[in-house]
Parts: structure tokens; sequence; C-alpha cells
């Protein structure tokens, strides 16, 4: 069971989360003129690293609130949590483009 | 005689209550603080089972966790309980234990014939015996299923209570050795919340087996003033028998505190068990280590004990479990329990692999005069059951063979010791990484994680003055980690056991080549040899994974806590590869087995899951309706008239409604209360239709698409001010679809002004339809004018009925003029009797869920959820009028104009009507063109809704068929396992097909 | 207006105020309904200065900044639920009272006023061993030095959705729940309590 440091409440038990998948996804503009592949993309195709993983939260039985968070695949360690719409951090900004 | 192992005095068992138990029907006597292993050797019973595959005769092996061989039945009926470790049972008055794996008796068990057939018991031999022919599988299965397992599980429910409970500390203590309990005194005095654990009865650890002084006392003195100390201290909680089972993410461990065991279960509100999730800040792991049994042959016979038991048995309970006595070691260790027989006046030799031995225990015991044979080995052993003798040889150099002739020494006690494992189970559950350390022949920790301190035997400091030093300042370090102030303690002289060079020798050597005339295990449980495992690597396997489950060595209920180093040793020999190189098996919970009951705790029957009541469950209750699970929530599913079957109800029911007034609790139904200047943009973007020219209290129904252009809820959502709407929702739907829009607009849109709030519960809703609705409502309002040109069909008034504020919707799922009452929730049982004593004068008949399926689907009204399944698109329901073709854009729209979800021979929406009118299809059943003699067939599709309507007179069915608007007309088949139905294809509308009834 | 005695509590098919009778001394944990009580949900800009005063001006309380806190005037009571979230509480009836009067105060401000007084219900928990019956069903750190008088959380309890708030050293918290689920939270509680003795009491 993770301990997840809710950016408004505080660190809280994994079991009042729940896990939105991967962070930093944009739904497309001009859906109409996007090809079925391009849609299929942003339906469907997620990274799966091993290593850091950016990934988006709720605290479903807190405040309701979603966030980002950055966690090792590897370790579960979480080594960043930041709010909805700010870019992640720079240090696992890097650790995530390495991705090994 | 009773007790005649029990040594006259010493020992930490309490003399003056003395306690009778049951074993295999005889009755014993043993003392308060013995362990049921203790008790039966203290009355010299040594012979306690049989082995798993040989049913060879088995004896206590150990004292502690590690026992591979002691598994008992415990106790009778609901109580009973499988593979109990005799030597973790603390004894009680009336306890009852039986031996498992053998029968009709322990001692004529028919099951030791496998003995004798033991050249066709090889390793792997499940694999090679039953594989071939493939279609006697499962006569083998019948065979095997009766073979396998160990203990029996109970039959009758657990009258046990179980707790679990959440707790968390700053410093969580695993092991009350010396080390931990150092730990938990430099932790505690910080004024850290501390929580100390460990497994046994009494704490201590080591320090109740061995002899030792600190600071110029006996041991136990220190420990009495420290455990003294740590519960003085208000913030330290101190579990006893409690084993930390698991070692989780983020510093989750978890605990099973047997808090009623030892009274043989729970009494009154007491718990039998506790099970704790513990989150600690830092973790100690002071876990201590587990000794290795030696390999030789026939090595497994009872009466051949870990040393480091026969230690602790005379120690710590004052039982001398022999006569005479053998002790076979490798390291200085092993002399300890020497040297306990000896001072229990136990005659004893020690057989010493090393041929220059050294150590401190060592010189005592020469100084002594006792009998020690350096750079001897164990050939064999002999005894038909109890071990009855040894033949000591002595050894090459290279303690590759022997020289010379065996001396056989007559015996009725062995004790081995082949070293010490630490006890890396928790921190390998952590992830920990293991490092083979050479000089101690074990693996220990090889990284230290954050969070985490370890100290004494399991970091491999086997000495009991590192154990005290590391103790202290790991107890120190994670405090200081957990934000307190720890300050230096003094660390005391002690005086005891401190580790001395060891020989390792993974297989003893013999006059006789491996596997011919004796076995030697490894894997005392799983029956699994020195020459299994050497076999496995002749016959291909290399890795240890793959050894593990070919051989079954380090399966079971110890999970290889005396085998796993001496198994990989001898595999690593034979391959021919380092130790380190061959690697280990993981580690996983539970460190020993935890019984379910104390998992599932209260989650048993009502309590499984949260059951919601609406406002109106108590009356229904009353009145003997019975109820259907919507989710959590429970809704009435009819309401049976005395003798009335529920088939007779729910005609009775339909046809009121659409003759009279039918009344429903529609409490349910999801409520979101949708608030700000960007509502509509957010609407038009969950719902397929259009939003912008909605006016103030009209009402409109739409479609929710998830973004694959499936069909995910649908409800009716009016506009109660400027910026300001009310939706409603699917039951069960309720709750996604509030997190779906939060999501959006949290993810997507944050700039977006709505504020979203589940209001569901806010508001009773009662449902009132049928022609006589109208008459009804316009008996109990005065402020709600209800003709249809002030209030008509998808619109919304507020006022008062029955006296009561409410908001009335005129909205319809029955295709009845209809109404939905809302008031406050408090006031919905209010409402709901004002209703039924008004419309007495029109038989007002209150309905259930099953009804209001029917009704709904008369009209052909879909359910989401039961006639769509998430791969079905607004078009497959024929509803592509809902979707708008003017909106540039909404959640699932691209997807519908893919060329999957424009095939024509899609999945439709169709009716399906039976040949034989009173013949409802099962839901469920799959549809067919061509009926086959059996399966396979084409399946066109199948039924998701069916029922008897009586107000069509006939049974009605909804189904998803392929190509299915293109097959009205047609004739199909419902193929059932018994029977077939032929069906024809119509659409899914089945009465008041004008739809005038919504205008009463 | 609607005849009171018309309006029922969550819980009112237990008979609390029959079972009152039962014997007190002794009980580690006292249960007791406490309905009715006033509750407003409320939205808004946490930055906004004018929305804090417009709270300020309409309840009369200060909304608590600080995560998992209280404020309160008595008798009303402002909880923390999130960055732009709060509830008020205020004895039975005054959501009559405090609504308009907080949608007035607003004007054409965007911050939301939600009556959720008839969604919930109170089982206030009472008792030395409080704490130890709530971690049976709740992963939060109760502890005094984590949990202390005035504390407020939204989490699970007993896989229910629940808001706690501890409102005396007795110590005695306060969970608000869906009303739907007073009858299942009640039979939770009062089972689990049972090691620790249990009395019913009403308010």
């Amino acid at each position: 069971m993770l301990l997840i440091p809710c950016p408004f409440c505080g660190p809280r038990d994994e079991s009042e989360f729940g896990c939105g998948g991967e962070a930093h996804i944009a739904r497309p503009t001009d859906t109409d003129r996007l090809s079925d592949a391009d849609w299929a993309a942003y339906l469907f195709m997620r990274k799966n690293p091993k290593g850091v993983h950016l990934e988006r939260w709720v605290h479903r039985l807190g405040c309701r609130r979603w966030f980002n968070l950055a966690r090792s695949t590897v370790s579960h360690e979480i080594l960043a949590v930041y709010k909805m719409g700010d870019p992640p951090p720079a240090s696992v900004a890097g650790q995530e483009a390495r991705r090994t | 005689m009773t007790q005649k192992n029990r040594l006259p005095e010493g020992g930490r068992i309490d003399r003056t209550r003395p306690l009778g138990f049951l074993f295999n029907g005889r009755r014993y006597t043993g003392f308060a603080g013995d362990t049921l292993a203790s008790a039966l050797l203290a009355n010299d019973v040594h012979f306690v089972g049989r082995s798993f595959k040989y049913h060879r005769k088995r004896g206590i092996l150990g004292s502690g966790a590690e026992e591979p061989n002691a598994l008992v039945q415990l106790e009778l009926g609901g109580r009973t309980e499988p593979n109990a470790r005799a030597t973790q049972v603390d004894l009680y008055e009336g306890l009852i234990a039986s031996s498992q794996n053998c029968w009709p008796t322990l001692e004529a068990d028919l099951g030791a014939a496998n003995s004798l057939l033991s050249r066709i018991y090889p390793a792997g031999f499940y694999y090679k015996t039953f594989m071939w022919p493939p279609s006697f599988w499962m006569t083998y299965e019948r065979f095997i299923r009766r073979a396998a397992g160990l203990g029996r599980p109970p039959r009758e429910p657990d009258p046990d209570r179980y707790e679990k409970a959440w707790r968390h500390c700053d410093v969580l203590v695993v092991g009350a050795g010396p080390a931990g309990i150092a730990a938990a005194l430099a932790a505690g005095r910080s004024g850290a919340r501390v929580i100390l654990v460990d497994e046994q009865a009494e704490l201590g650890g080591s320090l109740l087996s061995r002899k030792g002084a600190i600071d110029g006392a006996p041991a136990t003195h220190w420990l009495d003033t420290a455990l003294g100390e740590l519960r003085s201290l208000p913030e330290v909680m101190v579990l006893p028998r409690t084993t930390a089972y698991g070692y989780y993410d983020h510093n989750m461990i978890g605990l099973i505190e047997r808090i009623g065991d030892h009274r043989g279960g729970s009494n009154g509100g007491v718990p039998r068990q506790r099970l704790w999730h513990v989150r600690a800040k830092q973790v100690v792991l002071a876990t201590g280590a587990i000794e290795r049994p030696l390999v030789f042959s026939d090595n497994d016979r009872p009466g051949i004990l870990l040393a480091s038991a026969i230690e602790t048995y005379v120690n710590r309970y004052a039982v001398a479990a022999g006569r005479r006595g053998v002790i076979v070691t490798g390291n200085d260790t092993g002399y300890g329990a020497a040297l306990a027989l000896a001072g229990a006046g136990t005659a004893v030799t020690v057989v010493d692999l090393r041929t220059e031995p050294t150590g401190p225990q060592h010189e005592t015991a020469r100084a002594r005069g006792m009998e020690i044979l350096a750079g001897h080995t164990v050939a064999r052993t002999f005894g038909n059951g109890r071990v009855t003798g040894v033949e000591v040889m002595p050894m090459t150099a290279d303690g590759e063979g022997v020289v010379g002739s065996g001396r056989r020494i007559e015996c009725d006690l062995v004790g081995m010791s082949g070293g010490w494992s630490p006890t890396v189970h928790l921190y390998s559950q952590s992830g920990g990484k293991l490092r083979y350390d050479e000089a101690l022949a074990a693996f220990v920790p090889g990284n230290f994680r954050s969070g985490q301190h370890l100290a004494g035997a399991v970091r491999g400091s086997f000495g009991l003055g590192a154990a005290l030093s590391e103790g202290f300042a790991a107890g120190a370090a994670a405090a200081e980690a957990a934000g307190f102030r720890a300050a230096a303690a003094p660390v005391p002289a002690v005086e005891g056991y401190e580790p001395a060079p060891q020989r390792m020798l993974w297989v003893l050597p013999s006059s006789k080549p491996l596997g011919h005339g004796g076995k030697n295990f490894v894997d005392f449980q799983n029956d699994v040899t020195a020459a299994d495992l050497k076999l496995a690597v002749r016959e291909g396997y290399r890795s240890v994974e793959h050894v593990k489950r070919y051989t079954t060595t380090g399966m079971g209920t110890d999970q290889g806590k005396t085998s796993n180093i001496n198994a990989l040793a001898i595999l690593s020999e034979t391959v021919g590869a380092a130790i380190p190189a061959v690697g280990t098996t993981t580690f996983r919970p539970p460190y020993t087995p935890v019984t379910v009951g104390a998992f599932a705790s209260r989650d048993l029957g009502d309590l499984l899951d949260p059951i919601r009541r609406t406002p109106t469950h108590g009356w229904a209750e009353k009145v003997g309706a019975p109820f259907e699970n919507v989710g959590q929530w429970k809704r009435t599913w009819y309401f049976p008239k005395a003798g009335e079957t529920m088939h007779a109800a729910v005609n009775r029911e339909v046809k009121a409604a659409r003759t009279s007034i039918g009344i429903v609790d529609a409490s349910t139904l999801g409520k979101i209360d949708i608030q700000g200047p960007d509502a509509v943009k957010l609407l038009n973007w969950v719902y397929t239709n259009a939003w912008d020219n909605l006016a103030i209290g009209r009402s409109r129904y739409g479609l929710m698409l998830d973004e694959n252009g499936m069909v995910f809820d649908d409800g009716v959502t009016t506009r109660i001010g400027e910026n300001h709407y009310h939706m409603t929702t699917t039951t069960s739907g309720a709750p996604r679809v509030l997190a779906w829009m939060e999501e959006w607009l949290q993810c997507e849109w944050p700039h977006y002004r709505v504020f979203l709030t589940s209001v569901t519960e806010q508001w009773a809703t009662i449902g009132v339809a049928g022609p006589n609705a109208r008459k009804l409502i316009s008996e109990l309002t005065q402020d709600i004018a209800l003709e249809d040109e002030s209030f008509p069909f998808m619109s919304m008034k507020e006022g008062h009925v029955a006296g009561i504020p409410a908001r009335v919707f005129r909205i319809s799922f029955t295709g009845e003029l209809s109404y939905e009452i809302n008031v406050p929730t408090s006031y919905g049982l209010a409402l709901w009797q004002a209703l039924m004593t008004a419309g007495e004068k029109y038989e007002i008949t209150p309905y259930g869920t099953e009804a209001m399926h029917v009704l709904r689907a008369e009209k052909g009204y879909i359910i989401v959820g039961q006639d769509t399944d998430g791969t079905v698109t607004p078009g497959d329901l024929g509803m592509d009028w809902i979707v708008s073709k003017k909106k540039p854009d909404f959640l699932g729209k691209r997807s519908l104009a893919r060329a999957d979800t424009r095939r024509d021979d899609r999945k439709h929406l169709v009716g399906l009507l039976t040949q034989n009118p009173s013949e409802a299809i099962p839901e469920g059943a799959q549809i067919v063109g061509e009926l086959k003699p059996r399966p396979p067939m084409k399946m066109l599709g199948h039924v998701t809704s069916s029922y008897y309507s009586p107000n069509v007179g006939r049974s009605i069915a909804l189904a998803l068929i392929e190509g299915g608007r293109a097959r009205i007309g047609q004739e199909l088949h419902a193929a059932l396992p018994d029977r077939n139905i032929r069906v024809t294809v119509t659409e899914p509308r089945f009465f008041d097909l004008e739809g005038t009834r919504v205008n009463g | 207006m609607v005849e009171p005695y018309l309006r029922q509590s969550a819980l009112v098919h237990r008979g609390l105020s029959r079972a009152a009778a039962g014997a007190m001394s002794g009980a580690g944990i006292v249960l007791s309904e406490r309905p009715f009580r006033a509750m407003v949900n409320l939205r808004g800009e946490a930055s906004d200065a004018g929305f804090l005063s417009a709270v300020r001006a309409a309840a009369g309380v200060e909304l608590p900044l600080q995560p998992n806190t209280t404020q309160r005037a008595a008798p009303v009571t402002a909880l923390w639920l999130g960055p732009d979230e709060w509830l008020i509480t205020a004895p039975a009836g005054e959501e009559r009272v405090l609504v308009p009067a907080l949608r007035a105060s607003f004007g054409e401000r965007h911050a939301a006023v939600i009556d959720l007084t008839e969604s919930r219900t109170v089982i206030a928990v009472s008792g030395a061993h409080a704490r130890d019956l709530l971690a049976k069903g709740c992963t939060l750190d109760l502890h005094p030095r984590a949990f202390p008088v005035g504390a407020c959380a939204q989490t699970g309890l007993a896989r229910a959705g629940a808001l706690l708030h501890l409102v005396d050293e007795a110590p005695t918290f306060e969970i608000t729940i869906l009303r739907s689920f007073a009858d299942y939270m009640w039979v939770w509680l009062a089972d689990a309590a049972q090691e620790y003795g249990v009395a019913l009491r009403t308010e």
C-alpha cells in the first residue's frame, strides 16, 4: 500500500485514491480532422516505463482533487507530486526522459 | 511416567500451573509457559508426524517459526486449524491436537508404503508420472488430490471473532531479542511512538535460550529491567505473540496478533486475533537468524533436532530431550547445546566438522572434559523411528570423503548445527537486495533502504555485544529520522556468545555414495534430498527458481526456512557456480501462515459491503417486500400481497401504473448540482445533444458517451436557474458520472467556472405514474398548477406537495402521465405515506424495480448497463436522433466517425417476440440464425431484457442482434441448453407506439 | 410550514430513544445519532479576500484555510474539505437562514452554496476507546499528535466515505456520512465496539 502525499490533504493511504493513468495527456483539438491513427494514439497509446512514470491521481475519498505524481515503477518511490496543469519538476522530468 | 524429560529446576515455565492436553487422543501434562512442542518433549514424545511424500516418521526439529515437521491439526469442529507449528502453539488447559498426513493412525500409517516405493518418487515425480497419457489426467488428479495437502480445513463456520485495525507509529521494531529491545529502548526514550513486536509469547529472543551476562548479571535481569522501562513509556506499545508477516510498500507492515489463541479462542468480545496494518515512519528489523540443519544420511529421524532448539528446550523450558546426546556442528554455537545438555546431566559427544575447533564455548566444553571428535562426520544414523545411534567417521582433510572405519555411538538425541542464516524475509519483501557473505556462508542484507534500519543477527552480527550496540544505534537513528532527539545510551558490557570461525560442509561425507543406503534430507517438509537436487541438475535444470518448482524444495508452509541455503549451496556445488551467481528465490509474504479469518475480520454477511437504504426502506420491509441489490443500494423489487407470487405481483403492479396510479421510490437516481457560468459548456461536452437553448424550468434527456463513442450513462437534466442545472443519472452510474465530469473539469478544462456537487441524497424522489397521477397530486398541492399549458411534459415546478417543499419534475420512465416529486430526504416517507393515503380511492399501487423494468421495456426505453455493455453506440441503439450533427465536438464524437462504428452489421437493439406468447426468453440467451444439432453455431447476438408484459398481453424482449434493423420480420432462434425458442425480430417498442399516453 | 413530526432521522427505525435506557457505566464507547444538523457546502476561491469576508458577514465564521482544520464561532462551525471547498454546520433548521444569506452575500461572485442538510447525518463516537474503534475501519493516523481536537478529515470509514471531526477530549468524534449509509455504519460501529463495551445514547 502506497502512502500518497495529496498536495492538499497531506499523506494518505493509497486506498483513498484513484489512479487515472499517465499524466499530461492533452485531448486533441479539431478532432474532426484527426486521422483514425492519431485518434487511436490519443485514446490508447501510453508509456509503460521501467523507471519514473508521471501519473495523475485523484483523492477520491478526500478532497476529490486531481493532481500529478511522479512514481518509480520499480521501487514505488514517489519522487514528486505537483498540481494539475503544472509541468513536472525539473528533477523528475530529466529522469522521466531517461527512462531505463 | 509424566514429564520424564522435565528438569527438576530452571526454565521460564510456571511449575505452579500444570496444564492438561490431548495429543493424538492421549492425555499429557505440561506447564504454563510451555509450547506444545516443549510439552511433548517434556513427555519424551518426539515422533509427532509423517512426512509429506514418503510418510516417514518425523519429530520436532526446531523451536520456533522455522519448524518444518511438527505440524499439527489443532482443535475440533469450527475451531480446527491445520498446519499449526507445535513449536509456536502456546500450551493451554484442554488443548487438543493431532498429527497430520497419516491414516488411520500415526503409528500404523498406510501411506508409509510410499517410502518403500521411493524409487518411483524422485524429483519432479508429479511432472514425470502424471503427464501421460493426457486423457488419464482426470484419474490422476483424484489420486493427487487425496494424497496432497497436509491438514484438513474446517467444515463448520469459525466461531471466533477476529479484528483488524490500522496503526501508525514513528518507529516499528520487529523482533524483541536483545537487538530489538535495545532499539525500542533507544527510540522510546526519545518520546517517539514505538511499536515493538515479537512472535513469541515471551519477549527476549535469544536471551531466553542462551546463557549470558549483561553488566555482570544474568542477561534475563537486564531483560526484565528493559521490558519494565518499555512498559512505563506511554508512547511505546509492546505486542508479544505478534508476527510481522508482511512488509509492503512505503513501510506498511502487516502484523498478526494472537490475542486469544493461548486461551483456546476468542472470549466474549475479546477477539481471537487482531490483524494490524502498521504504517511506520521508520522500521527497525531485528529479526534474528535461523540455524541450518546439516545434510547427512537419514538426518530426519525423530530425536534429531537443531542444536539451538536443544539448547532452547533445556534453558527456556527445562526440558532435556534425551538421555544420551550427540551434537554435530561446524561452528561454536553447537557447543551451546552440548553445554546445556551436559549441565542437565545428559552425556554428550560433540562431532566437530572442524579439524582445529576454536571458540569460547568449545574451550569451555574441552575444559569440562567433554568428548570432542574434531574433523569427524556423521556417516549415518540408526533407529526404527526415534534415533538410537549414529555412526561417526574421521574425514579426509578436504571434507569430501571419509577415512578409517566408523564408530557407532548409541544415543537418543542428536543436535546439528550447519551455521546460521539471517532472517532476511521481511527485509527482502521490502525490496532489499541480498549479498552473500563468504565468511558467514549466508546471505545478508546488501543495501539499506531509507526509512529502514537493521540490527543484530539479521545483519550477520551474531554476537550478543554486537546485537546490543547495533540495536541501540538503530533505535536512535530511527528516532532521529522520525524527527526526535535521541540521546546516546551507554551500551552495557556483555559476557556471552561471540562468534568464531566455522567450517561449512553442505553434504556430510559418508562411506556410501549419495543416495545409496539412506536419504540426506535438505527440505524436511517437502521430502527433498540432496540426491533429488543433483538429479534435477543432471536433467538440465539450472535456474534456482526452476529447481525450486521442479523439486518442490522451499515450498510448503515453512517456505524453506531451514532448507533454502543448503539447497542453494548443493545446487551451486553441482553446477559449479558460486552461490551468489546461483541467486536466491523470492521471499513473499506471509512470513508464517495467517488465518484467513483475520483478513476477513467483520467483512462478513451484512457487513461485507455497505448497504444503502432509501427513505421508504423501513416501510417496504414492514409490508414484506423483498429487495434487489443495485450497486450498494437496496431497492424494493416488488410488493407481494399475502400469498401472491412474484409473477402475479409484478403483473398487478404493471397493470396498475397503466390503468390508475403506480408509485415508486426512485430516490436512488443520481442527482448532481451543476452551478456556474460555464455549466452549459460542460453539458455540451458530456452529452451528445445540444443544450444551449434549454429554458429555465425545462428538462431534457441526454446520452453520455465515453471517448470510444460508447454509451455509458443517460438521464434527464433540468435547468433550474440562469447558470444552475440539476442533472440526474442512473442509480449505479451516479458516482461514475460525477467523477467523470470532475476529471474533465480539473484536468482538461480547469478554466471553466463550474462547481459540481452530488445531491443524490438531498432529495427523496417519489415517482407517481398513471392516468390518475395528475388528479391525485392536484389534491395534495395548492401552489403548483398541473395543467399541460403551465406544466408541460419535460418541465419542473417548485412548490409544496402534502405541505412539504417540493421540486416536481414532469418526466416519465413509463411512458405514462408521470411526475417525479423530489422532497427533502427526511420527509420522503411522509410524502410516500401522504400519497398512499390520498391515493387509496384510486387503488394506488406501489411498484418495485421489476415492474419499473417491464414498464420501460414496453416502451423500449433502454437501461444503460443492461441493454448496453460498453460496446454500444447511440446508432446501435437506434438513437442517432439524439446525436447532434451541429456541435463541433463532444466527448466520444470522433469515435463515432470511425469505420468500425459506422458498419451496417454492428449489433443493433431490436425487439424479439416469441412464437408462444406466454413464454419469456431467459435474459442472456444467445440468438442464432441457423440452428444446428450442437454448438458451434454462429451467434448473432443476445437477449438483454426479457419480461412477460400484461399490458401487451404477451412476452417481450430486447436484444442486441448483428445487423438487427435489417432483420426486422426475420425468424431467428434463441439457443438454450435444454430447448430452442423460435423468435421474430421486431422494432424495440411494444406498447403505446404513438406515444400519446404521456399526455394523460 | 410542514409538520416537524413528519421529519424522520436516518436512524429513527433503530428506536434509539427507547434504547437509551441501557446502562452507560463502564462502556468504552458511547454511540449516538446527532440528526438534522444544518450543513451547507461552500465552493469558492480561498485566495479571494472578498469571498472570505462575504462568508464571514453571512455566516459569522472564518473559513479555515489550513487543511484538515475547522473554525468555530458558536453555534456555527466551518470545516475544511478541500482547497476550494468547505462545510458550514449549524443547529437544525439554520440552513433556512444560512443558505439565502450566503447566496445574497456572494452576489455575482463565482461561488456556490449547496444545502446538503438532508444528504447527511452525524453519528457521534465517544469514549476512551473511540480512537481504537475508528482505527478498525480507517487508515488515518488518529493519534492526538496527528489529529488534535478541532481536526477534521474526509476519508474512508468501513468502506464508506466519511468526514471525521474530533470535537472534544473525551474523545468524541463526529462522523458525517451520507444518510443512506447510516444504518450500515451504525451496525458496523456497534459490532466493532463490542470488545470495549458499548452504550447507545439519544441527543
